[in-house]
């Protein structure tokens, strides 16, 4: 058997069909990153209209430097996707722990688990806000990382549970064989093994926190003090574009895009170990 | 008796991947009727021939030609080949039955045709009882016949086996080789078999074709390609062989120590060349008469019982690695042996082959 | 585990309960709730008001579902026949966009459509000189939007059972005498349904309950439920239609993972069976 060979769908390509996918590819990405390059574009046009290109240069971004709300709103959602990550990925990993070490799978227990990754968002943030103005619980960041934890949380437990899918329980076994007490031997082998899930997890957790938008909104609260970033662009969106919201949306997605790499990488990792 | 008619005749025809070529100028004639082997080592090229065959691959050169028109284009749902899968492909989604008429259904004849000739391969398969399962109920050999059965149906000129007893344990593969020339004798198509086991082509073919690195090295009956190999390689990839390295004389091979084996020299090999001579296990006498003309003593190493014959090692001074030798079980009875024993072994001139080394 | 589960309990199960009791109770005369049992909230879901915008809301996740779907397995089709180094970091490149910020990537088409956006000085590039075609704000801007934010999913959820499909399946129903045409659509298409499907679920689930796309791009012109719901809660101060319309969606989203469920049942063996196969 020759290595050659390629598993495709195809039985054979033609010149003819193979020019066709490339079209097809080349039309997806086309259309995936178009609007994205223009915006990046538009964050170095000196006139900051898309109606002519000006010239280049960095005012925008030299302009949100001196734009207290858009900082203000910029510490706070880093506040919240920090903390919130936190205690996602210390809960969500010891709850993908806990469930594939003892094997307790429930349909209860999936559907519990699943659940934040699937409600509409929507729900989720007026079931928060109802709860939180029942209890009479004043609203601020505070509230904004109790949500966030929800569904960072549920993603965290489920990269690390697909990792400890392939995890070999016999190793915990043999250290424990070899003289280990449980602590040694989960900061020996269970953690080194886990830790790229964990890490990529993490990093998941603080792309989709720094990203979320509704959840926040809803359980922000009155008032100005608790603005997170993709609120302050949505009201920037609503009433009134200005050019610096090209620069924000370019800072913001180059972020986000470092962080899922990095993400990637390590799961890559994970899944080459 | 007059010649058997060529069903398919492959000229020529090489194939490579980019740099790599995996079919080097391969020509060979396959007959009506028969079941013909392709084998060789992994990489050796035969599953790209057999692709090629079957139109999943085109060669960059060369003609084949089924009943002396040029295939080597035709797309693979055009041509009047089957190939049998080495995974058998079965259509996961289908009952035993959708995959069995499938092939059927895409030559579009009336469905009562269709059903007839299904129930028909069904029952030359035994795979009635199983008509409705999905192929994930079946078993490995089940599966192996929903597929042959499934190849079969399209009545092919040729049916192409891609090494089909490969996913078989080694009790069911037994089974099955003579399964497999019976159906091939009742349904009269000829088959070829890419395989990588040697005794497996030797059992059920009756032609075969050696083939290493994209080259033939030798097609012909597996009685001819054992008794008369055509060079070290094929020697030594079918069957066990004693080899013992030396020089070429006019009459034998000299071996290092100076030790003379005495056979026929191929007319190729000039005296002094560096040559290989060989001879069969079941070839070598134990205790032999005087006038054998090859005879060397040895020192046995170990037995080995194996029901009708016994296998021994011989450490001797013609060779770094120990003679093998097998004796029936009622020889060594007659004389027994055992290991650390010194014995003299021979052999005829007539059973010695020597290549070029 | 148990610090974890009390999380979700406190802040999700509670949250989504109290949603669900708030459902059944009246609105007080000045925006608060009455604590007297009803229906009516139920009732009024059923509104031909809010059952047109239900249908609206359907209509529209419904028409991005289906061209996310065709455009999504088109791409996921062509990755998985390209060379087998590649695949990853196609794959990688097409769910990119997906990662970043939604806000961000839905404004990105108001500056493509605006009046004066991209789109429209390419006509004028090309020579058109009329009027600016009004493309933002229209039913057509919230479906794009809809379909450029979650296709990368739709590409990642139909790569997976394309890329695992034993080719030799294909190969042999080429050998029995189809053509790539009917192999397409008797062996590869069946054998691939449960990527679609798990694709258009998650399509049409997040674009039925969604808020930003219609509230930014619809102009809020395009009412959806998601909308409905924003504004039960935070301008019509209704609070308990608000949580009957949630209810009325987490329903639908229900019904329709069900409805996944048992078509990826029914499925599931065949996938098994096809990978199986492919490790032959």
């Amino acid at each position: 058997m020759l290595p050659k060979r390629e598993a495709t769908p195809m039985a054979e390509r033609s010149p003819a069909t193979r020019r066709t996918l490339w079209l097809v590819l080349s039309l997806v990405f086309a259309f995936l990153y178009i609007p994205i390059a223009v915006l990046v574009a538009l964050s170095f046009n000196e006139g900051g209209l898309p109606t002519a290109w000006s010239g280049f240069s960095l005012k925008w971004y030299a302009s949100l430097t001196g734009n207290s709300e858009i900082l203000s709103a910029a510490l706070n959602t880093l506040i919240v996707a920090l903390v919130s990550t936190a205690i996602a990925t210390l809960l969500g990993t010891l709850l993908a722990i806990g469930i594939e070490m003892r094997r307790q799978y429930g349909k209860g227990l999936e559907a519990l688990i699943f659940a934040p990754m699937i409600i509409p968002d929507i729900v989720l943030a007026i079931a928060l806000l109802s709860f939180f103005s029942m209890l009479n619980i004043t609203m601020g960041l505070h509230t904004i990382i109790l949500a966030h934890v929800v569904f960072n949380l549920a993603f965290v437990c489920s990269v690390v549970r697909a990792r400890l899918k392939s995890f070999d329980w016999s190793i915990t076994e043999a250290s424990a064989d070899l003289g280990a007490s449980a602590l040694t031997t989960f900061r020996r082998v269970t953690l080194p093994v886990i830790l790229p899930a964990v890490v990529a997890g993490a990093l998941l957790a603080f792309t989709l926190s720094v990203d979320e938008f509704i959840i926040a909104f809803f359980a922000a609260g009155a008032g100005r003090a608790s603005t997170t970033l993709p609120m302050q662009i949505y009201a920037m969106i609503r009433f009134g574009i200005t050019p610096e919201i090209n620069a924000l949306a370019s800072i913001v997605m180059a972020v986000s895009i470092t962080a899922l790499t990095l993400s990637q990488r390590l799961n890559r990792g994970v899944i080459g170990q | 008796m007059s010649e058997p008619r060529t069903l398919l005749a492959i000229d020529k025809v090489s194939k490579n991947f980019g740099r790599v070529t995996a079919v080097d100028g391969i020509s060979l004639d396959i007959r009506e009727n028969e079941f013909f082997a392709l084998l060789g080592p992994s990489g050796c090229g035969k599953t790209t021939l057999l692709r090629m065959l079957a139109g999943f691959e085109t060669p960059n050169d060369g003609r084949i030609l089924l009943d002396g028109r040029d295939i080597a284009r035709t797309p693979p749902n055009k041509r009047p080949v089957n190939l049998m899968f080495q995974s058998y492909a079965l259509f996961p989604h289908m009952s035993v039955r959708a995959n069995v008429s499938y092939g059927l259904e895409m030559e579009r004849l009336p469905a009562a045709e269709i059903r007839s000739r299904v129930d028909a391969i069904l029952s030359t398969t035994e795979l009635v009882p199983f008509a409705d399962r999905k192929p994930e109920q079946l078993s490995g050999g089940q599966k192996q016949r929903v597929a042959l059965a499934r190849a079969l149906i399209k009545r092919p000129r040729l049916l192409l086996l891609d090494e089909p007893l490969g996913a078989l344990d080694k009790k069911l593969r037994g089974a099955m080789q003579l399964e497999l020339k019976r159906l091939q004798h009742e349904v009269g198509i000829t088959f070829v078999i890419v395989t990588h086991d040697q005794e497996e082509s030797l059992v059920m073919a009756d032609r075969m074709a050696v083939l290493k690195d994209g080259k033939l090295l030798q097609c012909d009956t597996p009685h001819a390609v054992y008794e008369h190999p055509a060079d070290r390689f094929v020697a030594d990839f079918i069957g066990v062989m004693n080899f013992v390295p030396g020089k070429a004389t006019t009459d034998g091979v000299v071996a290092a120590n100076g030790a003379r084996i005495t056979g026929k020299v191929p007319a190729t090999l000039l005296p002094g060349a560096s040559a290989v001579a060989s001879v069969r296990p079941e070839r070598i006498r134990l205790f032999p008469e005087a006038q054998t003309a090859n005879r060397i003593s040895g020192t046995v190493e170990a037995l080995a019982y194996q029901g009708l014959d016994l296998q021994l090692h011989v450490r001797t001074a013609l060779s770094p690695k120990p003679f093998l030798v097998r004796v029936t079980a009622d020889a060594a009875d007659r004389r027994p042996v055992s290991a650390g024993d010194t014995i003299e072994l021979g052999w005829d001139a007539a059973d010695v082959r020597i290549f070029k080394d | 585990m148990a610090p974890a589960l009390a999380w979700l309990t406190a802040l999700m199960v509670v949250p989504c309960a109290l949603v669900l009791a708030l459902a059944f109770f009246r609105r007080g005369t000045y925006g608060g709730i009455e604590y007297t049992f009803t229906l009516e909230n139920f009732g009024l879901v059923f509104d031909p008001l809010y059952a047109g915008i239900f249908l609206n809301s359907a209509r529209i996740a419904g028409t991005a579902t289906l061209i996310a779907v065709v455009i999504g397995y088109a791409a996921a089709y062509a990755i998985a026949a390209a060379p087998r180094r590649l695949q990853p970091v196609l794959l990688f490149f097409a769910v990119l966009p997906f990662w970043s910020n939604y806000l961000i990537r839905t404004y990105a088409w108001i500056v493509l459509l605006n009046r004066e956006g991209l789109v429209t000085q390419l006509l004028r590039w090309f020579g058109y000189t009329g009027e600016p075609p009004s493309m933002l704000y229209t039913e057509g801007a919230v479906i794009a939007g809809l379909v450029y934010n979650y296709l990368p999913f739709v590409i990642l959820a139909c790569y997976a059972p394309l890329s695992r499909l034993n080719p030799e399946l294909a190969e042999a129903s080429r050998d029995l005498g189809a053509s790539a045409l009917t192999t397409f659509r008797r062996v590869i298409l069946p054998l691939t349904v449960p990527g679609i499907a798990a694709g258009a679920v998650f399509v049409f689930v997040l674009s039925i309950g969604n808020f930003v796309t219609p509230a930014l791009l619809g102009g809020g012109r395009f009412q959806m439920i998601g909308n409905l719901v924003y504004d039960q809660f935070l301008t019509a101060n209704d609070w308990p239609f608000g949580a009957a319309l949630a209810m009325a969606l987490i329903v639908i989203m229900l019904l329709v993972l069900m409805a996944q469920a048992i078509a990826a049942d029914r499925a599931s063996g065949h996938a098994a069976e096809a990978r199986s196969n492919a490790d032959g």
